[in-house]
């Protein structure tokens, strides 16, 4: 049997999983993530491609931090309604991940099932300048695939894409 | 809501578990995209290096520190300020060789690993925070201090703690000189 399994718990997953008020400079992330576009934008040749990246980091993100974050925000019930799994994410979830709820929950008029959250500013964009000849590309598709693996993963399958519209909007 | 002009940068913080799982996302990518365990520590001291040359401005507008006068303070200075400053942790100092060039920065506490237990089998030798040493050569580079950083022991690796050490490469005298 794989020796993880045999050897005992390690304390790292002993520790309970309480609010860890630590906060880190936004400088930091923002550098990181800087890195994170630039490494991406490396390895493919076209906006949609790095958006895709971009995404699929975003996701890996979004996996593990939606059991954690579910488990301090809402103890105890699991959001079962579509709305109230979005009103989750746009509130208490934005803001434990972002520092600030996201700005607007609105519904397509014409599809029930899609729906738009609305930042003027996110934070993954705040020292990203997008170059003319990109004018398409938004960073935001990071948080998008953020938003995906959440959803996904609390049973919501969806497909969230970023968009320049009022600022950013996912879609 | 509209920003005010004014307003002061020390107001941005963003969550640590965002941080964290966003530099695993990235650690994760870099392995599959690269085979070998050296080519994604090789890049990931890269990335730190890019990081680093622009964290220090950073660093040297928030901090105000005056100028460093010898190698050890400007060890304790990373530990003690910048340390604490970006990750939260102050790492304890301490000298490693007589010519007062070679310090080793211990962590007990890396934030960097609070979801990470272990390191998987097919990847022995990462050093999964490769970044740090990266992200402090770039900047000693941006202050002229020409420096080795590396990995000496890692908690990921089975070691006690982590410890990193940083060589200074330029002799004493040269730094009194330039006075």
């Amino acid at each position: 049997m794989d020796s993880r399994f045999t050897r005992g718990k390690s304390p790292l997953l002993e520790r309970a999983l309480g609010r860890p008020r630590c906060e880190l400079s936004l400088a930091a992330f923002a550098l990181l993530f800087s890195e994170l576009v630039q490494y991406c934008q490396r390895r493919v040749a076209s906006v949609a491609e790095l958006q895709a990246r971009l995404a699929l980091l975003g996701h890996h993100v979004g996996l593990r931090a939606l059991d954690a974050l579910v488990a301090r925000e809402r103890p105890g019930r699991r959001e079962t309604k579509v709305l109230g799994v979005l009103l989750c994410v746009k509130g208490p979830l934005w803001r434990a991940l972002f520092g600030r709820e996201a700005d607007k929950l609105e519904q397509a008029n014409d599809d029930e099932r899609t729906f738009y959250v609305i930042e003027r500013e996110p934070l993954v964009n705040t020292f990203v300048s997008v170059p003319r000849e990109n004018s398409s590309l938004n960073c935001a598709a990071f948080a998008a695939g953020l938003l995906e693996a959440v959803l996904g993963a609390s049973g919501f399958p969806a497909r969230v894409s970023a968009h320049w519209h009022k600022g950013t909007t996912l879609m | 809501m509209s920003r005010s002009p004014g307003r002061k940068q020390e107001n941005h913080k963003i969550s640590r578990e965002l941080f964290v799982l966003t530099y695993g996302a990235l650690v994760a990518q870099l392995c599959k995209d690269y085979e070998k365990d050296e080519d994604v520590n090789i890049y990931l001291d890269r990335m730190g290096y890019g990081i680093g040359v622009r964290l220090i401005d950073d660093f040297l507008a928030r901090s105000a520190v005056k100028k460093c006068r010898s190698y050890s303070e400007t060890a304790d200075m990373i530990a003690q300020v910048a340390f604490k400053m970006y990750l939260g942790v102050t790492p304890s100092v301490s000298c490693r060789s007589a010519a007062g060039n070679e310090f080793s920065l211990i962590l007990d506490k890396n934030p960097l690993v609070d979801f990470v237990e272990e390191l998987p089998a097919e990847r022995p030798s990462l050093c999964y925070c490769n970044l740090l040493c990266g992200v402090i050569r770039g900047a000693l580079e941006m202050v002229h201090l020409a420096a080795e950083v590396t990995f000496l022991q890692d908690r990921l690796k089975g070691d006690a703690v982590t410890e990193i050490g940083i060589t200074f490469l330029r002799k004493p005298e040269d730094r009194k000189q330039k006075k």
